[in-house]
């Protein structure tokens, strides 16, 4: 996947991936965050400034379901405005977290563009959202619940893939 | 901070929890970080409704109440009391009620009389957050006060705190003392007699008569604001003295590590109760303060909005 962001990124007009920047949503996006930045700091010898955001403060449910007591800090320490930013997340369904990330990324600038980078793609979309790179679609049940499990850091991305386990409720 | 907020009202640090304040706390940093944004607002509080009803004069701390509930995107009313009904002669209750037919979820009050914010809270049924009742309670600013001591010393707790001044009709130092002690810290008071507590001593603080051994090891020295009308009630004999006598200074503070930290709750007065150099110098924490006043009434208002949207009003 980092693989094809960083093409993306040169066939829409960076001339290098400079322009790049990568946003974790808390908490499941983050580990996949850092693990696209390291991967395409290797590929490019390049750092690609990193960033979280909480969306937990964005919600669409705010009015009942206040207040939400895991709420988490949001950091991110460079500009936006004018860079191609990666949003990413571990599982994409119903598509309102990313909603409320793209709301709170627009409130630290004005990105150039943002894409949707996501590990597992399950469908059950509630909003008109659509991720530009998925790790992978899985074939589900709506209320079945998908984790997705970490093995020791430093393993490729393609091992954790194979680390992801349906477990039906 | 895995459950919600267990209180429907912020009246005072008493009644508290170490857990509630931590929660409060570290609610209180995202919302720093907030502040700090290009865009320095959040829609989390769309569609609330907040009410600063102040029957004492205040500026920083109307102004950072009003800051935090629009920085939550909640509706901020303010009403002082010297453009109000309360000048034609409306008791508290029937105000209090007027504004609650107008269906607010906070109700921010300040008040001269110790205790109105829990008698009014009784009544209502939105939510109370005391804004400083009489010689009572100042329970943001003591939650601001610790924010801005965990920010800078990483903890609450083993730490040895100096109020210094009139700690007697002081909220702010009744406030933070109680916070403290919550954490394990040492809080001790120093001052003139006639402006120290009677019995001291009871409430679990150190009493100074003198500066220097009460500053001797301190983290952090709390100075208080010394009013003028103390002078007319005959409890102090000259700003004079006092400057001389408890004023913090450079040439006072030789007693204090060379570490320690200076706050103070404001407005100041430069000259009497602090010096120029102290307050602005490198360990003055006086500005932290009042950064730290909006994020931590933003954590407040967040934590009981929510809390006052599922309670149902009275009839």
């Amino acid at each position: 996947m980092a693989a094809s962001i960083v093409e993306e990124a040169m066939r829409t007009g960076a001339k290098s991936p400079e322009r790049l920047a990568i946003v974790g949503i808390r908490r499941g996006g983050v580990p996949v965050a850092a693990l696209l930045a390291s991967e395409i700091a290797g590929a490019e010898d390049f750092a690609v400034p990193t960033g979280t955001i909480d969306i937990a403060l964005y919600r669409d449910d705010a009015a009942t379901a206040l207040p939400d007591p895991k709420i988490g800090p949001s950091a991110i320490d460079f500009d936006v405005s004018g860079r191609d930013v990666v949003l990413v997340d571990d599982v994409l369904q119903t598509g309102r977290t990313v909603r409320a990330a793209i709301d709170c990324l627009l409130d630290y600038g004005r990105p150039r563009r943002i894409w949707l980078a996501v590990l597992f793609d399950r469908g059950g979309r509630e909003l008109p959202i659509a991720a530009d790179f998925v790790g992978r679609p899985v074939e589900i049940e709506e209320t079945a619940k998908l984790e997705v499990f970490w093995d020791d850091a430093g393993a490729p991305l393609a091992a954790r893939v194979s680390a992801a386990k349906v477990t039906p409720r | 901070m895995t459950r919600p907020f267990r209180h429907q009202h912020l009246l005072g640090i008493e009644g508290l929890e170490p857990q509630d304040v931590i929660q409060i706390l570290d609610t209180a940093e995202v919302f720093f970080e907030v502040s700090r944004r290009p865009v320095r607002k959040v829609p989390t509080l769309r569609g609330k409704t907040v009410i600063n009803l102040f029957y004492e004069a205040s500026t920083r701390t109307r102004t950072s109440f009003e800051l935090a509930g629009k920085r939550l995107s909640a509706d901020v009313v303010n009403i002082s009391t010297s453009t109000s009904s309360v000048k034609k002669g409306e008791t508290l209750l029937d105000t209090v009620r007027t504004l609650e037919a107008m269906h607010p979820d906070v109700v921010i009050m300040r008040h001269a009389a110790s205790g109105a914010p829990h008698y009014v809270s009784e009544r209502v049924g939105c939510s109370v957050v005391n804004a400083g009742d009489g010689q009572h309670e100042h329970p943001t600013q003591a939650l601001l006060d610790a924010f801005t001591i965990r920010r800078k010393l990483g903890t609450l707790a083993g730490l040895t705190v100096t109020i210094c001044g009139d700690v007697a009709h002081s909220r702010v130092a009744r406030s933070n003392a109680l916070l403290l002690s919550l954490f394990g810290s040492k809080v001790r008071i120093v001052g003139p007699r006639t402006l120290l507590p009677p019995m001291g001593e009871s409430l679990g603080v150190e009493v100074f008569d003198r500066l220097e051994p009460a500053l001797e090891g301190a983290n952090v020295v709390m100075v208080l604001r010394i009013q003028q009308e103390r002078l007319a009630g005959a409890l102090l004999p000259s700003l004079r003295e006092y400057s001389r006598t408890f004023g913090i200074s450079p040439r006072s503070l030789a007693a204090a590590p060379d570490d320690a930290l200076i706050m103070h709750p404001g407005p100041m007065n430069r000259g009497v109760e602090i010096e120029p150099s102290v307050a602005d110098g490198a360990r003055s924490l006086v500005l932290d303060q009042v950064e730290a006043g909006v994020a931590v009434r933003m954590a407040v208002l967040y934590q009981l909005a929510g809390e006052a949207g599922s309670a149902p009003a009275r009839a």
